[in-house]
C-alpha cells in the first residue's frame, strides 16, 4: 500500500525495487478506442507524467519519444472487476493460496492488501492479456463475509501494487451464503442484520463498545469495526447474488442502510430485475460465459445478461469465471457480448459497449481514475495487434502508470526454452534462459 | 467464481477417462463348439440412435474449413442420405436439393469434443447429478461413464448451439482407472442409448498424478504417491495380462470345438475392460499433465502391450512433442489454462502449436461445460500464439485440432472429423469466419438432419429440466 511505505525510511535495497519512471510518449497513428463507449477514431496518444496527456489527431510533441501503432488498435489498459490476483500462485497448493482463510475467527476484518505478492506469475501473465488494474478479492469461506478486497496495478518491477486497500467488503449471499449463515436462506438476514446492528453499536460508540456488547452476538470487535465502513458506505459491500429473488432481498438492504454502497457481483439472473437494479442505481459484475444453471440460483443464466442490464440503464462491467486460470480472460469475455448481440432474440453489446465494459465500468465501480484514453486518466495504454476482444489477438505493448512493461512472463520464458523454432543445443534444455 | 478453490478441484478432478460402447469383440458368441458354452453378450447396452430425416441440402457460396487441414473459398458442400456426397468449387447436385447461400457465411465440419463431462458432472451442479468419479477405489475399471450420464443435462444443447456433433465422455479422474468413456452424438434424446455413437469404441480413461494420490492418499491407501500411482498402475496390467491369455485360451477352445462349459473363466468386469485395451478395442485416454509422468506413462504401455490413444490435459505436451510424435499418440490440451494446481504450473499457449509443429496429433479439448462451447476460439487463441512464437499454421490447419485430430483420438476417423466425400454429413454453417469470438454457428446438422437453426426457435430444443423455469427457451 503506498501511504504505507512512504511513511517508512527506504533503505537501499527498497530504492533498488523501486519501479521505473515514468515516461513521456507519443502513440501515432493509433486506432484509438477510449473505453468510454466512443467509437474508434485514428489519431495520437500521448502519455505525460504518467497520466493521459491529450487523445487527438495532433503529430507528436517535438522531442517526445514516439511509438508508432501503424494504424493498430490503441485501447486503455484492461480493468478486472473481480480476481483472485496477487494472492493466490496456484489454486490447489493451499501454501500459495491466500484468497480465503476458513480457520480464522475473523471474516468481515480479513484484509488482501497486505497479502499481495507482487512476484505472482500471475500478474505478468495477465498484463500480456492486456490487464493493467484488477480488484483482487477475498472468497467467503467461513461467514457471509470474505473480507476486505483490494485493488492493484500490474506493474512490473514494483515492490507494492495496491493501490487501494479495502476496496471493497466481500458478502456472500444465495446458496453460499445461506450455507455460512447455517444452512438456508432464512439465516441470511439475520445474520447479515445482526452483524450490521453491531456495527452500528460499534459505530455510535468505539470506546464504549466492549461494555455495552451484546451477550450474545456472533461478530468480533474487529469485524464489527470493519462493517462500519460497510454501512456508512465508505466502503462498498461486493455481494455475490444470482437468484432473481435473492438480488431483490439483496436490494432491500439500501432501506435499512440507506448509506450503503452495494455491487452485484454474478447476478446470474439480474436480466429478470433489470428495471429494479437500474431504479436502485446498483452496478452489477457479471460473467458473459455463464449460460447455464450450473446451480438452482442460476437457472436462468443466459449470455444476453450484460446486454439486457445495460438496455434497462445498469452500470455492467464484464468478470471471467475464474476457475480455470489465475489470470482472467476478460477481452474473450467481452467479446462474447457482441457475438450475443448479433443472434436473434438474444441481447449483446456493441464492440464500443463491451470495451467500456472492461475499462471505463470496472474503473469507475471501484473508483479510479482509469480505463479510460481521455485526459487526466492514468496512462494506462495498450497497443494491440488486432482487435482488443478476439482471442487472436494480444499486446505489444502496454503502459501502466506512463511506464512501458516488459513483454515477458514466466510463460514466455517457458516458451522460448521450448520452442521448436529456437536453435538447438546439445545440452538439455534446462541450460536455456532468455534472461 | 464464488469459490474458486472448490471449482479448481472440481474440475481437476473432472479431468479423466474413456472407452467405447459397441464393442466388437464377439469372440465368445460365435461358438462352434459341440456343447453349448455359455456366451457374453459385449455390447449389452447398444445405440438406439437412428440419424433424423435428412433432406438433400446444397450449401454454396460457403467458405470451409474442411477440418482435414484445406480451405476452400467460395465453394459449395452436398449433403444427401446423411452423408457428405460432394464437396468441391461446384458440385452436381439433385434438382429438388434444398439450397442454401451461404455467401459471406462458412462451412467446417461439426465441432467433436474428446474430452467432456457432460452428463456425468450436469447442470445443476448438486451432488445428486454428481456421477462422473466412482470414489471408491482406484481401479474402477468396470464402471461406464454411460451408466451416470444424464440425457437432461442443459450443457448438451449449449454445445449443439456451439457446433459440437460429437462428444465423448469420460469418468473423471479421481481414479488410477476410472472406467469406460462413451461417444456420443450431441443429439437431445430421453435415454443415453439414443445417442451413443454407433459403432464406436469405448475407452478406458486412466489417471496419472495428483488425483488419484491425493484422494486416495488423504484415505490412507494406496496410491498416496506417484510412485503408488505406477505400482498399482502396474500391478493391474499384470493381472489384465494374465485374464486375457486366459480368455484367448477359452477362445481358442470355443473356436475349434473343444470347449466345455465348466472350463469357463470367471469373469471379471474390471478386466473386460483392460482386456479389450490389449486387445485393441478399447481406447486408451490417458489423464495426464507432466512431461515427465507421460513419458513413463508410454513405457507403461510398451511395457504391457498396448497403447496410448492420447494424453489428456497434457499440459507440459510441449517438453514433449516429438515423443508423443514418436508414439502416435495424439494430445488433447486445452488453450491456456494454468496455474490451478501445481501440476498445471507450467502450462502455456503455446502448447497446442508446439505439438501441431511436431508433427504430432493435436487436439483442442475442453472438458468443462463452458469451454465446449467455444472450442472454436479456444483453437484460434493457441494458433495465435504458436504463430507469434515463430510458426506459420493457417486457420484451415489449426480446424483439424477439433476436426481429424479429434476424430483420430476417439477412433472415429473414418466417419468424422472432416468433409470428405463418404463421411457422416455432421456439418455447421457459421455466420462469419469461425475462428473470430465474433461467429456463432447459424445452422448444424447431424447426419445430415437439421438439429439446430439459430433463426428458428422451433429447432432449439430445451431440455427436460429447463421446463416450466425461468428463461426457458431463451436463447442461451
Amino acid at each position: 500500500m503506498k501511504r504505507f511505505l512512504a511513511g517508512l525510511t527506504l533503505g537501499a535495497a527498497a530504492l533498488a525495487a523501486m519501479p521505473a519512471a515514468a515516461q513521456n510518449i507519443a502513440i501515432t497513428n493509433a486506432k484509438i478506442a477510449a473505453g468510454t463507449g466512443a467509437a474508434p477514431v485514428e489519431g495520437t496518444v500521448i502519455v505525460r507524467n504518467g497520466r493521459i496527456a491529450s487523445v487527438g489527431a495532433g503529430a507528436a510533441p517535438a522531442g517526445m519519444e514516439v511509438l508508432d501503432a501503424e494504424g493498430a488498435w490503441v485501447t486503455p489498459g484492461l480493468v478486472a472487476p473481480y480476481s483472485q490476483l496477487g494472492i493466490v500462485e496456484i489454486g490447489g497448493v493451499s501454501q500459495t493460496n491466500d484468497t480465503e482463510a476458513e480457520d480464522s475467527p475473523y471474516s468481515a476484518s480479513l484484509d488482501v492488501a497486505l497479502a499481495v505478492n507482487p512476484n505472482s506469475t500471475g500478474i505478468a501473465v495477465s498484463r500480456l492479456e492486456g490487464l493493467t488494474r484488477a480488484a483482487t478479492a477475498p472468497s467467503p469461506s467461513n461467514d457471509l463475509f470474505g473480507g476486505q478486497g483490494a485493488v492493484i496495478e500490474l506493474k512490473a518491477n514494483d515492490p507494492d501494487l495496491v493501490v487501494k486497500p479495502r476496496a471493497f467488503q466481500m458478502i456472500a449471499l444465495g446458496e453460499a451464503g445461506a450455507r455460512y449463515a447455517g444452512g438456508g436462506r432464512l439465516a441470511v438476514f439475520t445474520r447479515l442484520k445482526d452483524a450490521f446492528g453491531e456495527a452500528q453499536a460499534f459505530a455510535r460508540n468505539p470506546n464504549g463498545y466492549d461494555f455495552g456488547r451484546s451477550e450474545d452476538s456472533l461478530l468480533t470487535r474487529s469485524d464489527a469495526e470493519a462493517l462500519v465502513d460497510v454501512i456508512e458506505g465508505r466502503t462498498p459491500a461486493m455481494i455475490s447474488v444470482d437468484r432473481a429473488s435473492d438480488i431483490r432481498a439483496a436490494l432491500t438492504l439500501k432501506e435499512d442502510y440507506p448509506r450503503m454502497r452495494m455491487i452485484l457481483l454474478g447476478a446470474a439472473e439480474g436480466w429478470l430485475v433489470a428495471d429494479e437494479i437500474a431504479a436502485a442505481g446498483v452496478p452489477v459484475i457479471t460473467t458473459p460465459m455463464q449460460n447455464l444453471p450450473s446451480r438452482f440460483e442460476s437457472i436462468a443464466s443466459t449470455q444476453s445478461n450484460a446486454g439486457r442490464l445495460v438496455a434497462a440503464g445498469v452500470q455492467v462491467a464484464l468478470s471471467d469465471i475464474g476457475n480455470s486460470t489465475v489470470s482472467p480472460r476478460l477481452a474473450q469475455e467481452a467479446g462474447q457480448t457482441v457475438a450475443q448481440g448479433r443472434i436473434p432474440g438474444a441481447a449483446g453489446l456493441t464492440h464500443e459497449q463491451a470495451l467500456a465494459a472492461i475499462t471505463s465500468v470496472p474503473a469507475d465501480i471501484l473508483g479510479l481514475e482509469a480505463g479510460r484514453l481521455i485526459a487526466g486518466a492514468a496512462g494506462d495504454v495498450v497497443v494491440w495487434d488486432g482487435d482488443p476482444l478476439e482471442t487472436r489477438s494480444a499486446p505489444t505493448a502496454v503502459f501502466i502508470d506512463g511506464v512501458r512493461q516488459p513483454m515477458t512472463s514466466r510463460q514466455t520464458e517457458l516458451r522460448d526454452r521450448y520452442n521448436p523454432a529456437a536453435a538447438d543445443t546439445n545440452l538439455p534444455p534446462q541450460y536455456s534462459r532468455s534472461r | 467464481m464464488r469459490n474458486f478453490l472448490a471449482a479448481a478441484a472440481a474440475l481437476a478432478l473432472g479431468a479423466c477417462a474413456t472407452a467405447s460402447a459397441d464393442s466388437p469383440r464377439t469372440a465368445s458368441d460365435s461358438s462352434a463348439s459341440s456343447e453349448s458354452v455359455p456366451t457374453i453378450d459385449r455390447n449389452p447396452y447398444p445405440s438406439t440412435y437412428r440419424p433424423y430425416g435428412s433432406v438433400p441440402t446444397l450449401i454454396t457460396n460457403a467458405n470451409i474449413y474442411d477440418g482435414a487441414g484445406n480451405a476452400l473459398m467460395g465453394g459449395q458442400v452436398l449433403m444427401q442420405d446423411g452423408k457428405i456426397a460432394a464437396i468441391g468449387q461446384s458440385v452436381d447436385a439433385p434438382a429438388d436439393a434444398t439450397r442454401i447461400d451461404a455467401a459471406g457465411k462458412w462451412v467446417t465440419p461439426g465441432v467433436i469434443d474428446v474430452h467432456s463431462h457432460l452428463g456425468n458432472y450436469a447442470s445443476p451442479g448438486v451432488a445428486a447429478l454428481s456421477d462422473g468419479n466412482e470414489i471408491s477405489g482406484p481401479v474402477t475399471a468396470e464402471v461406464h461413464a454411460e451408466h451416470g450420464i444424464w440425457a437432461q443435462d442443459p450443457g448438451f444443447l449449449r454445445a449443439l448451439a456451439a457446433g459440437v456433433t460429437t462428444l465423448h465422455v469420460l469418468p473423471g479422474s479421481a481414479n488410477l482407472f476410472g472406467g469406460r468413456g462413451v461417444t456420443l452424438r450431441n443429439v437431445p434424446s430421453t435415454t443415453v442409448q439414443g445417442m451413443k455413437f454407433p459403432g464406436a469404441k469405448y475407452s478406458l480413461k486412466m489417471a496419472c498424478g495428483e488425483n488419484p494420490k491425493r484422494v486416495y492418499g488423504s484415505r490412507g491407501r494406496m496410491p498416496s504417491s506417484r510412485m503408488g500411482n505406477f505400482a498399482l498402475y502396474r500391478m493391474t496390467w499384470q493381472k489384465a495380462v494374465e485374464y486375457d491369455r486366459k480368455w484367448d485360451r477359452w477362445d481358442e477352445k470355443v473356436e475349434d470345438g473343444t470347449a466345455k462349459a465348466k472350463d469357463m473363466p470367471t469373469r471379471d468386469l474390471q478386466m473386460d475392460t483392460l482386456r479389450g485395451v490389449l486387445d485393441g478395442d478399447i481406447l486408451l485416454e490417458q489423464h495426464c499433465y507432466r512431461a515427465d509422468e507421460m513419458a513413463f506413462i508410454l513405457d507403461m504401455a510398451k511395457e504391457f502391450g498396448y497403447h496410448v490413444a492420447a494424453f489428456h490435459h497434457a499440459v507440459e505436451a510441449y517438453k514433449i512433442a516429438p515423443m508423443l510424435a514418436e508414439a502416435n499418440t495424439c494430445a488433447a490440451m486445452w488453450a491456456d489454462w494454468w496455474g490451478f494446481k501445481m501440476e498445471s504450473y507450467d502450462g502455456i499457449g503455446e502448447n497446442i502449436p508446439f505439438v501441431e509443429a511436431a508433427g504430432g496429433c493435436a487436439i483442442t479439448h475442453s472438458d468443462d461445460d463452458l469451454g465446449i462451447q467455444r472450442l472454436n476460439q479456444e483453437t484460434a487463441k493457441a494458433m495465435a500464439d504458436g504463430n507469434r512464437a515463430g510458426l506459420s499454421i493457417q486457420p484451415e490447419t489449426a480446424w483439424t485440432w477439433i476436426g481429424e485430430n479429434a476424430a483420430k483420438a476417439i477412433g472415429l476417423e473414418d466417419e468424422i472429423g472432416s468433409l470428405e466425400v463418404g463421411k457422416r454429413a455432421d456439418v455447421v454453417l457459421w455466420n462469419g469466419e469461425p475462428l473470430s469470438v465474433y461467429a456463432r454457428p447459424e445452422q448444424v446438422w447431424i447426419d445430415g438432419a437439421l438439429m439446430f437453426d439459430v433463426n428458428r426457435p422451433e429447432l432449439r430444443p430445451v431440455s427436460d429440466f429447463e421446463l416450466g423455469q425461468p428463461g426457458e427457451g431463451d436463447v442461451k
